[in-house]
């Protein structure tokens, strides 16, 4: 069973609705028993960093952490990538899980803000989640921060610079777009991640 | 590269999608989540579903075509058309809604906007605005209600306001143009698209592929959508795509 973890922010139902259609056992729970039980994790996030904070007080936060020292594989997604690095811009009062050093940032000025639409990626093919997804496809963002590259960085994308689109580490995945919004790639993306 | 996107657009009225001209003269078009289906298939970049009589006759969004509609779809899908409430949003995204598109209840109470951002995230919120140019005037007001009553607001000092208020995307359409084929009003998405940060979605007019990469590369919208095109078989989603890549517009395609 995959457990879509909700925390209150922001709409599940497409994650739901990508797994559903992939014939995937899948639940959204807020529950942190529910994810002592689960075969893999989603967190999913849209919005402002600061609602990551909510995983810290519900408890939530130690299901995941128990889950990631058990080798569940764990898939954050948008915020929920963020989220995984150590801290970000946009709250720095809000610790992330520090899974990956480094810092998200805003883009820079010379660019609109959010970055929203569908960009190409430069993908390492040595990359499990991104199997048979071709080097220089098109995944939707929408995000006004991102993290930075370095050696957990899986693919890259431009806008105003490069910046990590994804990570990947062991059974530690994070995509800064959304899969669930990315038509085929995107159904790929995460038929790779259940197969894990 | 970020690339241009193409929305289809679906006006449904009473379940059935529908077009126009400038905003009266109903056709029937067809069955909503067929045509979201197939427009995504053929490769629109977004789909948008608005109730276009929801405004005006004071009732729901069809929440059931919505809820059909999502479940074929894996591309961004926003709605709108009587949403009225932080409630009627929600109930919106529950039924599988990426976005919510608020055009005359965000001029009745614009801090619905923030309400609704704070909730759901800037991105699932799209400010419509309905502009109509006016006589002898680079200047272009405000409607709302399917066009029926004007808001007296300056459509691009609207557009600020509502950017300043949390909103994450404008979607523009002329009404001038609306329905017509004769091309975008690239003078009033310019004034709009560089008034503001966040993507301004150009509508109202598209007739052609050059109609396309006319209000991309001089009225630097972010987005261009439109309905009638797609829906009568005037041109192919994927040939206007190809065109566009072939014009120099970088585009999703291949999808």
């Amino acid at each position: 069973m995959i457990a879509i973890v909700d925390y209150g922010a922001g709409n599940l139902v497409s994650v739901k609705k990508a797994f559903d259609h992939l014939r995937q056992d899948c639940v959204i729970t807020s529950d942190p028993a529910q994810l002592s039980s689960a075969a893999k994790i989603v967190l999913p996030g849209v919005g402002h960093f600061a609602s990551t904070a909510s995983l810290a007080r519900t408890g939530l936060q130690d299901a995941i952490q128990h889950a990631i020292a058990r080798a569940v594989p764990f898939l954050g997604i948008c915020v929920g990538m963020q989220w995984m690095f150590s801290r970000s811009a946009e709250s720095p009062e809000t610790p992330g899980l520090g899974l990956f050093p480094g810092e998200c940032q805003r883009f820079p000025a010379t660019v609109k803000s959010p970055h929203v639409g569908w960009n190409s990626l430069q993908i390492d093919s040595s990359s499990r989640l991104f199997q048979n997804v071709p080097s220089s496809s098109y995944v939707y963002f929408t995000h006004s921060f991102h993290a930075p590259i370095s050696e957990v960085t899986v693919a890259c994308c431009d806008y105003g610079g490069s910046f990590a689109a994804a990570v990947e580490r062991d059974h530690l995945f994070g995509v800064q777009f959304h899969p669930e919004k990315s038509g085929e790639t995107g159904l790929q993306l995460l038929s790779n991640f259940c197969a894990l | 590269m970020l690339t241009k996107r193409v929305i289809a657009c679906l006006d449904v009225d009473a379940g059935r999608v529908v077009k126009g001209v400038q905003f009266s003269n109903l056709r029937d078009a067809g069955d909503p989540p067929e045509l979201a289906k197939a427009h995504s298939d053929s490769g629109a970049d977004e789909i948008v579903m608005l109730d276009i009589s929801a405004a005006r006759q004071n009732r729901a969004t069809l929440l059931d075509t919505v809820q059909r509609a999502a479940r074929q779809l894996f591309i961004p899908f926003t709605v709108g058309g009587g949403i009225r409430t932080l409630d009627d949003a929600a109930a919106v995204f529950s039924a599988g809604a990426d976005k919510i598109s608020i055009n005359s209840a965000a001029l009745a109470h614009p801090d619905l906007i923030t309400q609704i951002a704070q909730r759901f995230g800037s991105q699932a919120v799209v400010v419509a605005i309905d502009a109509k140019r006016c006589v002898n005037a680079p200047v272009w007001l405000a409607f709302t209600h399917g066009g029926r009553t004007v808001a007296r607001r300056d459509a691009v000092a609207w557009a600020r306001e509502a950017e300043a208020r949390g909103a994450g995307e404008i979607l523009l359409t002329s009404m001038d143009r609306d329905g017509t084929g004769a091309g975008f009003d690239c003078d009033l998405t310019r004034a709009v698209a560089d008034s503001v940060r966040i993507p301004v979605i150009a509508s109202g007019g598209a007739g052609g592929p050059a109609h396309f990469v006319d209000v991309f590369r001089h009225g630097h919208a972010d987005a261009a959508l439109a309905a009638s095109i797609f829906h009568y078989g005037f041109s192919r989603l994927a040939d206007l795509k190809q065109s566009l890549g072939s014009e120099g517009i970088p585009v999703r395609w291949p999808c």
